[in-house]
């Protein structure tokens, strides 16, 4: 494999664009350089870190070590889903919601895509079980967290009109219904759009990243396509899942909208002076 | 023959209401806004959680689901809301032509953008909806507030009908006393605290 390599000189030439375009947010007071700037330093800390890390996890095959390292992905990518949200379940349920629903979609297909799919040996080798997992969170992350705030959102300002359908007799599941399906397929469009468009407009990250590393576009399509199907199935059945939970912690027993009663409303942040 | 009876009913720190409703009768509720009227009809429909019994005839609330129970003990809220398009997409069955007529609309209705509805026609169109369910006891929230004259009495005659027919009990609350004095064989008051008084 004969990868050009990449030095600091390269990247900081990369970053002089970033500035740029953080300078060019503060001379017209779009407020954005902060913000900017700050991810992007995030960006180059965090993946610096966990290049360190994953040449020593690389390096050995442990079993516990990768546990632990899913667990981190896992609790990184439920917080993140949490915080996205505008309307939240009171108590714990706020993080394990999301948490719980990417758990059981990303870890269950992550398994079977290891062990009958590409049949690694070990499956849990770390060089395919923690990009995998990484690409099949990230995805599902913003799939439960889209669908999760709709959800609650929408349940949020349209309380009455839920709880008229119940005053007429509806169950919750009817009551909450037109709410339940545009959540799901606001989770779902963005990853259903990258389907459609892959290969015509994109070309997906990891395909560019496995041709860029020298391997044929052949092997790289192929993996592709299998990272596609099991992103959109793993977002689908997260999607479902959290929206499910969140309906629950909406009704009580007898059916009767406890919206104010288990959920809270944050205050939006940043517009700070 | 279903009689609705609340048994030491309390909720949200109101209550104890015990109070009967016989069958075909209609129980008059006033009181100032914010006296809790509407507050009544929601826990009655089991809408709001409560203490104590709520009897429809020999059935107790807790005996059957929350959305059978409202399906018989339909709860009419002061403003109506509507959530599709058009306004028979809201009724599961075309309502009978006498009913319809009754309260001044023919079939066409149906067809008809809810968007363009005006205040009284959304009003006199919920309770056809909510009558659809052949609901065996009324809660009515001031059904008659956003009506003109005219409709007043036809929305009134309609419903009163409804309940001799079915031999329905009804709770029927209203700002105005001369109203009461048409439709309720007893009136109650309930005031500020949420006690209650009978009128005679």
């Amino acid at each position: 494999m004969n990868v050009i390599p990449l030095g600091a000189f390269e990247l900081s030439l990369a970053s002089l664009l970033v500035l740029l375009l953080a300078f060019l947010s503060f001379r017209h007071r779009l407020e954005i350089e902060r913000p900017l700037l700050i991810a992007a330093l995030r960006t180059a800390i965090q993946l610096s870190l966990i290049g360190l890390v994953l040449n020593v996890v690389f390096s050995t095959v442990n079993f516990y070590l990768v546990v632990l390292i899913w667990s981190l992905m896992l609790a990184a990518a439920g917080w993140e889903v949490m915080s996205r949200q505008k309307v939240r379940v009171k108590g714990p349920a706020r993080f394990l919601i999301g948490t719980s629903s990417m758990l059981v979609s990303s870890f269950s297909i992550m398994v079977l895509t290891l062990t009958l799919v590409i049949k690694v040996d070990p499956w849990y080798s770390p060089r395919y079980a923690i990009p995998i997992l990484g690409m099949l969170l990230g995805n599902t992350m913003n799939g439960v967290a889209l669908a999760m705030n709709t959800f609650s959102n929408l349940a949020w300002t349209r309380w009455q009109v839920i709880e008229q359908r119940l005053a007429l007799g509806q169950t919750s599941v009817e009551a909450i219904e037109d709410i339940w399906r545009e959540s799901v397929r606001t989770g779902l469009i963005p990853i259903i759009n990258s389907m459609a468009a892959a290969g015509l407009v994109s070309l997906p990250g990891m395909m560019t990243g496995q041709i860029l590393a020298g391997n044929t576009a052949g092997e790289a399509v192929r993996y592709q396509i299998l990272i596609m199907f099991m992103i959109s199935s793993g977002t689908g059945f997260g999607v479902i899942l959290s929206l499910w939970l969140m309906r629950r912690k909406m009704f009580d027993a007898r059916e009767r909208l406890r919206l104010r009663e288990s959920f809270y409303r944050v205050e939006p942040v940043g517009s700070k002076k | 023959m279903n009689g609705l009876r609340l048994e030491n009913l309390s909720f949200l720190g109101r209550g104890p209401y015990t109070l009967a409703v016989e069958p075909g009768q209609v129980l008059g509720l006033h009181g100032v806004s914010g006296a809790g009227k509407s507050l009544l009809l929601r826990a009655v429909a089991d809408l709001e959680p409560h203490d104590g019994r709520l009897w429809l005839g020999q059935t107790a609330c807790n005996e059957i689901s929350g959305p059978d129970w409202r399906r018989q003990v339909a709860y009419l809220p002061a403003e109506s809301l509507w959530w599709h398009e058009r306004v028979g997409q809201h009724f599961r069955a075309l309502p009978e032509a006498a009913w319809l007529q009754q309260l001044g609309f023919t079939g066409e209705v149906m067809d008809w953008e809810v968007n363009r509805l005006s205040t009284g026609e959304k009003q006199r169109l919920a309770i056809l909806r909510l009558l659809q369910n052949r609901p065996k006891a009324l809660l009515l929230d001031e059904p008659t507030a956003s009506l003109d004259q005219g409709s007043i009495s036809k929305v009134e005659n309609f419903i009163l009908d409804y309940l001799k027919v079915h031999s329905a009990p009804a709770i029927w609350v209203s700002h105005d006393p001369a109203q009461l004095a048409r439709v309720a064989a007893r009136r109650i008051e309930i005031a500020v605290g949420g006690e209650l008084r009978e009128l005679t």
